[in-house]
């Protein structure tokens, strides 16, 4: 394989089996996006908002991130020549900070206790002081959903002959809404399930109810299943997927696979489930979670 | 009867609970037995017959949005879990 810039090597991620993780007559695959080139599924949006976007000279990126966006959009920037700055909350994991500081992006901190939202709030306030900034907002962004629409669901539907459940983390709602999509016109029977995040409480900071922010990508009526997971939990099946099947990968991707049992176990004989994998391990590797210790509340860990 | 779990945000509404007890056989007994109980809390959850746009409610972890809404079941020793919208994402 040979291309032309890594641009070039985003998306086409492997499916695996997961033999040791599966139910008994289920099967249940690991779709790869840790293997993109910035190691997220994020490599997909990022290129594909920006190829959307039409900046005038002089204009720059802003994005409010907690990390995996922030780092494949600055390898698009690099590579397309444009600046780039990213919000990012100051509790994102240290390793997904210095990435992005690396790939060359400027980082703005947003309060950790406001979370994503507390970033979502300061980048706006940013691109609406400063015409020079065109904020791509991968939460209202169109090109989200159909970077996964044509190309995760796409290659899904393309390597699969039966899909009878999709299992993807919930965000920004891109990866489910585009995944999901594509996935129903291949398979229209699938079960489109969103592993959802249960937030601990030093994350939740919203000052009231109003600070309350339903991303206008994501559309719960296109959901079969929404199912909360712990840190605990998600931490747990991201070290069964290392200890079992040597597959090194985010928290996003243990509570996936925590859902993807579940639902597997759900489903009759023969069923074959599909867990999206969002993210390699690196970016988490001080977390002590690792180490068999509980893992931190205070953290943003998706 | 049924644990209620109750987010930071709301807590000021329940007297400073992380949970509180209510019952009912589906979502909309319960969250109508919640306002009854402690109606600063259920009037910002629930209004005019309607969960509140910005909160999602989980039974046994599972958002009533994607099952039967009002009338998804709750079983006896059910946990309800009560959370706001929030950005998620990376």
């Amino acid at each position: 394989m040979v291309a032309e810039s890594l641009l070039g090597l985003i998306g086409n991620t492997p499916l695996v089996e997961l033999p040791r993780i599966s139910p008994p007559g289920r099967t249940i695959y690991a779709k790869l996006e840790g293997q993109n080139p910035t190691g997220s599924v994020k490599d997909r949006v990022a290129l594909k908002m920006v190829e959307n976007a039409e900046l005038a000279p002089g204009q720059e990126l802003l994005e409010p991130t907690s990390g995996n966006t922030g780092i494949s959009l600055a390898l698009v920037a690099k590579l397309k020549g444009l600046r780039l700055t990213c919000v990012m909350p100051a509790n994102a994991t240290p390793e997904r900070k210095a990435l992005l500081a690396l790939y060359g992006a400027t980082i703005v901190e947003s309060p950790g206790e406001l979370g994503s939202n507390g970033a979502v709030r300061m980048a706006q306030e940013i691109a609406a002081a400063d015409g020079r900034y065109v904020m791509l907002f991968q939460y209202e962004n169109e090109a989200n959903p159909a970077a996964h629409y044509e190309g995760t669901g796409a290659e899904i539907a393309r390597d699969l002959e039966r899909v009878d459940a999709v299992v993807a983390g919930l965000g920004t709602g891109g990866t489910l809404m585009g995944v999901g999509r594509r996935l129903r016109e291949s398979f229209p029977s699938v079960q489109v399930v969103a592993a959802e995040p249960l937030p601990g409480d030093p994350v939740m900071g919203l000052r009231s109810l109003d600070d309350g922010y339903v991303p206008p990508v994501l559309d719960v009526t296109q959901l079969d299943r929404k199912l909360l997971v712990s840190n605990a939990e998600a931490a747990a099946a991201a070290r069964a997927l290392l200890d079992r099947e040597g597959i090194f990968a985010g928290v996003s991707s243990g509570a996936v696979v925590h859902v993807a049992r579940r639902v597997a176990e759900e489903l009759p004989e023969g069923s074959v489930v599909v867990s999206v994998l969002a993210d390699g391990g690196w970016k988490y590797l001080s977390a002590e979670f690792w180490q068999g210790e509980e893992i931190d509340e205070s953290v943003l860990w998706w | 009867m049924s644990v209620v779990r109750i987010p930071p945000v709301l807590r000021a509404e329940a007297g400073g609970a992380r949970e509180v007890e209510a019952s009912g056989s589906n979502v909309r007994e319960l969250l109508e037995d919640l306002s009854a109980r402690v109606p600063a809390l259920g009037s910002k959850v629930y209004a005019e017959g309607e969960i509140h746009s910005f909160v999602n409610v989980y039974v046994d972890g599972e958002d009533v949005r994607t099952r039967d809404g009002l009338e998804t079941p709750v079983r006896e020793g059910s946990t309800v879990i009560l959370l706001p919208a929030m950005a998620g994402g990376c």
